[in-house]
Order: structure tokens, then C-alpha cells, then sequence
């Protein structure tokens, strides 16, 4: 049974801004899924809608089977959630702020996990420090210690890395993948493709209220990947042989190497007859290689697709 | 019912005043002080008695439920007024609470706070005058009852403003003059009495009036409108705290 399932969740605004357009959505438990979109796709609103800070104006959700309206209690308590914005009290201490979450989760108090918590996120040196002595890195750590320390199995991580620097990234995504392994699950957003093609299982893209699709990222690359062949010539040409201008080829400037677009998905690649057509031609190869367009140059034509 | 989440907004609350306690308890302290001096010494000393009662002592239950309302509403207001602005108010909408729990984890911590306010002032103006109680229960339930509803009007005042400016206006522009025209420093009998009348239309009149009734025994209204008057209010204000969060006003999208 999945974890998390949206059906036909809608969300418009008093000002009449149609904010999500009847999303769909069956999260399995123990996957890590990225939801892509540029700014104001509905990426937080849909977040926000299942985890009750906002009211979804129709559809239902569920989380863990209960509903997210009637069942409120039992869906929340299995739910956390690290927001986009650093919302936290200046002066509170570290280790308050995160016991006072736990509490409001229903749990008892329990030192020896948040100790274990801050530890893993290494905030246990930091933890009778004021919020505003902390750094911007830390202080998304501890809204992440808030978001687990009660123990939840859904975990929805709204841009986790937006503005947090490459090491703290890296060190994000490690503890993303080591939440995986205890069985969690984990919905982020992100406009970080690469961060996407790092960590998710499977890659939801959401553009104008509307999920675009929903796939296995490796399915998703296979599929919509078109690959490059660049093949480097021995000797300059200074045009395309009129042989090859079937194959759509593109010089480089300086003419020593030739790019050749193709498609994997398709029934053949052709390389095997171009690759006989340039020995016809009698041109010396020096090397080829083949490149994978990535899941940003996907989303950027799925998105363009959308609206245009 | 959550009470770990109660219990936690409680004690989040209590530390926060625990925190500033010196200038939480300080104030209150001094402020006293400086009322009994003016209005005890330099102004009481050329008012005889009030209602048979010494005016020095006279002004004491006006002066606690002065600040007791005063603290109850800045204390709640702020309580949830701050989570709002800084944003951590997400935490609470997405925590497995219902308005009940939320409410009685804020509302608790900030009567309880200006309960511990209203009974310093009282010991501190023990310092200036002989204050005899005579119906100790009936200060209690006076006292508590107010706290609680002032501190839930404060909780809706906190959950309405959408700036610092708002959060001000009402204890400014309504709760001040509604409290120092209650007869806190004065007996309602003193007033002309065109006066009088238009002053039994201020609520504060009846708790001020309670309140003091027992200290003293002596009362401007009958005890049991004054009783009446503090359940109305905090029926009210419970009301407007369930409206507010059946539709979700101002914290929820």
C-alpha cells in the first residue's frame, strides 16, 4: 500500500489563484521523491496542504492510510516537515526548541534520541546555543532535528539546500539517504535538478498547479534522454561532407569535431552507419564520447512543452 | 486529548517568562510602588476614606486587576502573535493539536503568568497598607477568572493583529480607558450620576467592582451581576477563539 496518496487535490486561493489543479499523486513507502518546479508551481502548496497548514479546497489525502482531514492526528503524528523559510525563535536554545516539537507531537520526552539527532546532525556542540548565534546551515539543521525528533515516517523536506553551500549539501543528502535506509520516507522539492539526480527514486515534475508527470528518475532519463555523440576528427573539415548532411550533424567552429544527436529509446541509433559513412568519407577519428542530457535539460523542455 | 503537546506549549511559554523574569516581575513591582506613592501618599492622604475603607487599601483590588488585565492580554497576544510573525506558527498548524490544546497550552501560560503578577502586587502593596481579605476564595475565583478571560481576549487580539501596530491598538485604545474609567482608583458612587449610568455599561466596572468586593465586603453593583459579567466574557471571548479556528481566520490558508 502506498504510504502517501493524493487524490484530486485542489487548492485556490481567496484571490482566485489556482494554486494545484486536481493533483494525483501514490508515494511508496521507503522512496525518496523529488518534486521539480520552478518557483510558484504549487510545489509548497501541495506540502503545505497535506501537512495541514493550509486547506486543500477539494480532493483527499492520506498518509499511512489515515485521512489527512478526519484523521488529522493519527496522519500528522507520522508526518514531519522541514519548511522552505528558516522559521525559528531567535532566542530560544537549541536542545528547547527541540524537545518543544517533540512534545507537541504527543511524545514523551526522550534525551537519548535527541541526543542522537543532534549528534547525527551536529548540533550536539551547539545545542544550548541561541538560534541567532547560530549559522544559516545550522539553523536549517536544527529546523530539521524539529522536523524528526518526533520520529516520523513521512518526511516532506521543502528545498532543503536552497542557499546552503555545497557542503552542507553533500551533508544533507547523506542524512536524506540515511533516513531512507530506516525506512522513511521523503518527499523534497527543489529547483536543483542535480540535487534530484542524486538523491530521488523517482521525480515528479510540477509546473502552473499541475503535476506534469511522475517517474522513475533512471526511467524518466532513459526515456526523455536524448544522447550526444561527439566525435573529434584527426584533421579540420571546413564542412559537413554533402554524405552526411542526412544525419544532422553539427560542426564545431573550428571543425575538428562533429556532434551527432540520437535517440536511445528509438529502434536504432544509427551510429553504426554513420560511424561507416565518416570511414567512407575518409575521415581519421581521434576519439568519440557519448553524453546523456540531464533531468534539468528534461524539465526545462517538459516545462516549455507546457506552456507553449 | 494531546497533553504532551499542552504540557509542552506550557512549559515553552512558562520559560519564556522565566527567561525575562526579572523584568516580568520587576515591572509590575515598581509600577506599584509608584501608584501608591502618587495616589496613596500625595492624593490619599487628602481623601478620608472610601466606603469606610482607608483609600490606600481602597485602591489595591483596582490596581491588581489593572495589571492582571493588562498582563493577560500583552502576555497572550504576544504568546501567539510571535509565532505568526516569525513563522514558526507552522509548526503548530502541522503538529497533531486541535485548537482546544493549543489554546489551553497559551492561555494557561499566560494567566498563570499574571496570576503570579496580581499576587505580587498584592504583597507588595502589603508593604504600604493593611489589606484585610475577607472572602479569600471568592478573591481567588475573581482573580483566576479574570486572568483566564483576559488572557483569551488577549489570544484572539494576537490571532487578529497583522502587525505590531495592531497588536497595541485595542489594549491601548479600548482596554486602558476601560480599565481606569472602571473605577480602579475610585468608587462608582463618587461619579455625578449621569456618570454612574453611563459607567454600568463599562464590563470592567462589574470585575473591578467583584474584585473589590472581596476585600472589603463593599461592592457598586450586586456580586452575582459581577459574577455574571466575568463568565460572560470568558463565554465570549471561548466563542470567538472557536469561530476563529473553525474557519481558520488569519492562520490558516
Amino acid at each position: 500500500m502506498s504510504v502517501v496518496e493524493v487524490n484530486g487535490l485542489s487548492k485556490i486561493y481567496d484571490g482566485g489563484l489556482e494554486a494545484l489543479k486536481s493533483v494525483s499523486l501514490r508515494i511508496e513507502k521507503g522512496e525518496i521523491l523529488a518534486l521539480l518546479g520552478p518557483n510558484g508551481a504549487g510545489k509548497t502548496t501541495l506540502i503545505s496542504a497535506l501537512c495541514g497548514i493550509s486547506s486543500p479546497t477539494s480532493g483527499t489525502a492520506q498518509v499511512g492510510g489515515y485521512d489527512i482531514a478526519t484523521q488529522y492526528r493519527k496522519a500528522r503524528c507520522l508526518i514531519g516537515l522541514v519548511p522552505q523559510e528558516v522559521a525559528l525563535e531567535p532566542f530560544e536554545r537549541v536542545i528547547n526548541t527541540v524537545r518543544f516539537s517533540r512534545g507537541l507531537f504527543g511524545k514523551a520526552r526522550d534525551d537519548a534520541l535527541i541526543e542522537r539527532i543532534l549528534r547525527q546532525l551536529s548540533l550536539w556542540d551547539k545545542r544550548h546555543s541561541r538560534i541567532n548565534a547560530l549559522s544559516g546551515g545550522m539553523k536549517r539543521r536544527v529546523l530539521i532535528a524539529k522536523a524528526l525528533c518526533h520520529e516520523p515516517r513521512v518526511l516532506f523536506l521543502d528545498e532543503p539546500t536552497a542557499g546552503v553551500d555545497v557542503e552542507l549539501r553533500r551533508d544533507m543528502w547523506q542524512i536524506v539517504r540515511g533516513l531512507k535506509a530506516d525506512g522513511v520516507t521523503i518527499i523534497l522539492t527543489t529547483h536543483y535538478i542535480e540535487e534530484a539526480e542524486a538523491i530521488a527514486d523517482r521525480v515528479g515534475i510540477i509546473n502552473k498547479g499541475e503535476l506534469l508527470l511522475v517517474e522513475e528518475k533512471n526511467a524518466l532519463m532513459a526515456r526523455m534522454g536524448r544522447k550526444t555523440l561527439r566525435i573529434d576528427l584527426q584533421a579540420p573539415v571546413s564542412a559537413v561532407p554533402t554524405t552526411l548532411v542526412g544525419y544532422d550533424l553539427e560542426l564545431s567552429p573550428d571543425g575538428t569535431s562533429l556532434s551527432y544527436h540520437y535517440d536511445t529509446s528509438g529502434n536504432g541509433t544509427g551510429i553504426t552507419r554513420l560511424l561507416q559513412a565518416l570511414a567512407q568519407e575518409g575521415l581519421g577519428l581521434r576519439d568519440i564520447q557519448t553524453t546523456q542530457s540531464s533531468l534539468e535539460e528534461i524539465f526545462v523542455s517538459l516545462v516549455a512543452e507546457g506552456t507553449g | 486529548m494531546n497533553f504532551q503537546a499542552v504540557k509542552a506549549i506550557y512549559i515553552y511559554e512558562m520559560k519564556r517568562f522565566f527567561r525575562t523574569l526579572m523584568e516580568s516581575l520587576l515591572s509590575p513591582v515598581i509600577s506599584t510602588s509608584l501608584y501608591f506613592v502618587v495616589f496613596g501618599a500625595a492624593i490619599g492622604s487628602r481623601i478620608d476614606q472610601v466606603e469606610g475603607v482607608a483609600y490606600g487599601a481602597f485602591i489595591v483590588p483596582g490596581l491588581i486587576m489593572l495589571s492582571v488585565m493588562t498582563q493577560s492580554i500583552s502576555n497572550a497576544s504576544f504568546a501567539i502573535y510571535f509565532p505568526k510573525f516569525i513563522g514558526t506558527i507552522f509548526e503548530l498548524l502541522s503538529a497533531p493539536v486541535n485548537a482546544f490544546e493549543i489554546v489551553l497550552g497559551y492561555v494557561g501560560a499566560a494567566a498563570t503568568k499574571s496570576f503570579v503578577i496580581g499576587v505580587i502586587i498584592l504583597i507588595t502593596a502589603r508593604f504600604f497598607v493593611e489589606i484585610h481579605i475577607q472572602h479569600p476564595l471568592a478573591m481567588l475565583a475573581f482573580l483566576t477568572l479574570t486572568c483566564l478571560s483576559f488572557s483569551l481576549f488577549g489570544f484572539i487580539i494576537g490571532i487578529w493583529a497583522r502587525d505590531f501596530q495592531q497588536l497595541q491598538l485595542i489594549p491601548l485604545l479600548i482596554i486602558t480607558p476601560m480599565v481606569f474609567l472602571g473605577g480602579s482608583f475610585y468608587s462608582i458612587s463618587m461619579l455625578p450620576p449621569a456618570w454612574q449610568s453611563i459607567s454600568l455599561f463599562n464590563p470592567v466596572v462589574y470585575l473591578i467592582s467583584g474584585f473589590r468586593w472581596s476585600f472589603f465586603g463593599t461592592a457598586d453593583v450586586a456580586i452575582g451581576l459581577s459574577l455574571l459579567a466575568i463568565l460572560g466574557f470568558t463565554a465570549l471571548c471561548l466563542s470567538l477563539i472557536w469561530l476563529i479556528f473553525k474557519t481558520g481566520y488569519r492562520i490558516k490558508s
